[in-house]
């Protein structure tokens, strides 16, 4: 596997570096204290192509690759979790179906509105009894002449609130089990549709997260995605994507971490010494780095063979289960190298340490990474 | 129509910076960045272009490693750039570059209303000379330290912002503008950008090509054409940061107005 980056993807990595330092950082304990959707970084994105990074300029897209989207949420993500997924899942869990599996006029109505930024993207899978279990989808769909009536709710719904367009799965018929469902399109001001309260969370706080509720929802028969019936395929291909970006996220969340701790334990004194001269401090942050660097290799991997059309679902399961769960373990080792003072919301380790803990669960639990890897090496 | 931008590359001063044992900077071992004056420079040229709709062409002198700058403008929006690169060019002080950078402009070709847009001055030798030396050299009008510029027609209309307060002047393209901070916050480069910047045309104008122009001989360009020399390079002390009084009420202006008097400032 050749990491070399390509000269436009160096050259993207430095605008994505600048952009969060300048423009994200400064907000990150802001949205997170307030839980505040950062609306105006959105509309900046929006402007530099980051809502639509890897899908074609004839779509609206800004002509770039799977690995510049993953540098983009990974950048982000070191200075700020919230910032990081609202482009992860506007981009892996809304625009990424429709591109990979709408129709021309499908992907001619919504993604030059989604690619540019006018309008936010978000994935409905979840249900209050439809987690982990994707299949037991209790939302319905019934086909009435022209349009399909949608009943039921969705929730944990990133974007939820703030989003215009939804890709969102219902059950067509229950009786064929996961070959029972449906994927849709579905739009804010479809009657019948509504959002629900923002959940409180324990972190990425200013991420919007809600539910959605469908008290019989007029979806235009050509809003259906893909076939009917192929639904579930469609999720789970989607999700293979989507954990690209949480990977990113979460390395991101690990690396954003280290540039702290390295920081901090320079400047502090204790026992007469800077923190960083304590031999305790230089293993934790060889291990953590450590960590991150093979996350980091995971990450670009799995994205190199999206990008280039290979079976990639595997390796994304490895780079989000090994980059959640180092993301988890190296946040919260830098919130103890900072002591008490990492404690507090004076500095931003805590911060990173609950944003990192939503990656190892959102997007396939860390247990459902490890089923779909050991699904691909056929032990069943 | 078109927008010449002139730009360099300058060591960054943020890092650390290297003085060669001769006095002259180590470039080599200093990070680079593209001279901040300049980047202001470049958005007024992609602002009239987003509202013109004009090419803009970026020039710069340096070595080859110069293009990497002039990608990262095309990937903000710059249509073309012109990198002026010879060993014969090297040691130039800000007369012999002007010469050269103004025989690289004209061959290139400058029409009646086109606009040449520097940054005020570089951040490596601060002597805000080569954009008005280009200018004379072309036998252009120049309007310096532009803090707003407006185009009607072929007359811009530019306010120069000097210690005193400012000063509006009107003038006819072509003409030279150099460009300070405040006239605008450059933009980001964008992701389309960046994966368009390495399919923009790009040229070479080396010694070659520019050795029949009349600004060009051996005695005026380079290390041998160049009438200053480095006789040292320091970095001056720090100054101190003054004295800073907060507050909007009135007792904090009778204070400051008695520590101006007692200066006899006022």
């Amino acid at each position: 596997m050749d990491f070399h980056l390509t000269k436009e993807q160096l050259l993207v990595r430095k605008m994505y570096r600048e952009f969060a330092e300048n423009e994200v950082k400064p907000l990150a304990a802001e949205i997170d204290e307030e839980e505040r959707f950062p609306m105006e970084t959105v509309e900046k994105m929006a402007k530099l192509g980051m809502m639509g990074i890897y899908f074609p300029k004839e779509y609206g897209g800004a002509g770039g690759d799977v690995l510049s989207y993953a540098m983009c949420v990974e950048e982000l993500a070191k200075v700020c979790g919230t910032t990081a997924v609202i482009v992860s899942a506007h981009t892996s869990l809304c625009c990424a179906p429709i591109f990979e599996h709408g129709t021309e006029e499908q992907k001619k109505k919504y993604l030059p509105d989604l690619c540019s930024g006018r309008k936010i993207g978000a994935f409905g899978l979840t249900e209050p009894n439809a987690g982990t279990d994707a299949s037991g989808q209790q939302t319905t769909a019934v086909l009435e002449g022209d349009h399909y009536v949608l009943n039921g709710s969705k929730c944990f719904i990133t974007n939820g609130n703030v989003a215009d367009t939804f890709v969102v799965f219902a059950m067509t018929d229950k009786s064929k089990g996961n070959h029972g469902i449906t994927a849709f399109i579905v739009e804010k001001d479809f009657p019948g549709f509504s959002q629900g309260k923002h959940e409180k969370k324990m972190g990425i706080r200013g991420s919007s997260t809600c539910d959605l509720i469908f008290e019989d929802c007029i979806v235009p028969k050509e809003n259906l995605l893909g076939q009917e019936g192929k639904g579930f395929k469609i999720a789970m291909q989607t999700l293979d994507g989507g954990r690209i970006g949480i990977a990113s996220q979460a390395l991101g969340l690990g690396e954003g971490a280290i540039d702290e701790v390295v920081k901090y334990t320079q400047e502090r004194v204790q026992f007469h010494k800077r923190l960083s001269q304590f031999q305790n401090t230089q293993f934790q942050i060889a291990d953590m780095h450590t960590r991150m660097q093979a996350s980091q290799f995971l990450v670009y991997s799995a994205a190199m063979k999206k990008q280039n059309h290979e079976p990639y679902s595997m390796d994304a399961a490895m780079a989000k289960l090994y980059a959640a769960e180092s993301a988890s373990d190296v946040t919260r080792r830098a919130v103890q190298l900072f002591g008490g003072y990492g404690y507090t919301r004076e500095y931003p380790v805590e911060r990173m340490m609950r944003d990192a803990k939503i990656t190892e669960i959102y997007e396939g639990t860390s247990e459902v990474q490890r089923m779909v890897i050991a699904s691909h090496l056929g032990v069943k | 129509m078109k927008i010449i931008v002139t730009v360099k590359q300058v060591p960054d001063t943020s890092g650390k910076v290297a003085v060669n044992p001769d006095g002259t900077l180590d470039r080599a071992s200093m990070q680079t960045i593209i001279n901040p004056d300049d980047m202001n420079a470049v958005e007024a040229a992609l602002k009239l272009k987003d509202e013109l709709g004009c090419k803009v062409v970026a020039f710069t002198m340096g070595p080859p490693p110069a293009e990497g700058m002039l990608r990262e403008l095309m990937a903000m929006g710059v249509d073309e750039g012109v990198l002026v690169s010879a060993r014969e060019f090297g040691g130039s002080d800000t007369y012999a570059t002007s010469q050269i950078i103004a025989a690289a402009i004209d061959t290139y070709g400058v029409d009646d209303d086109d606009i040449i847009l520097a940054g005020r001055q570089a951040i490596d030798g601060d002597t805000a000379q080569v954009g008005p030396q280009i200018a004379e050299k072309l036998h252009l009008p120049q309007v310096t330290y532009a803090g707003e510029i407006k185009k009607e027609g072929n007359t811009l209309t530019v306010k120069r912002m000097l210690e005193d307060g400012y000063m509006t002047i009107k003038v006819g393209t072509p003409c030279m503008i150099t460009c300070i901070k405040e006239l605008n916050t450059p933009r980001y480069l964008s992701v389309g950008g960046a994966f368009e910047a390495y399919s923009k045309p790009l040229s070479v104008m080396d010694y070659n090509a520019l050795k029949d122009h009349p600004l060009i001989d051996a005695t005026t360009i380079g290390l041998k054409g160049s009438p200053t020399n480095i006789f040292k390079s320091f970095t001056p002390p720090q100054k101190g940061v003054g004295l800073m009084l907060e507050g909007a009420d009135k007792g904090t202006t009778d204070k400051l107005a008695g520590i101006l008097a007692s200066k006899h400032i006022i």
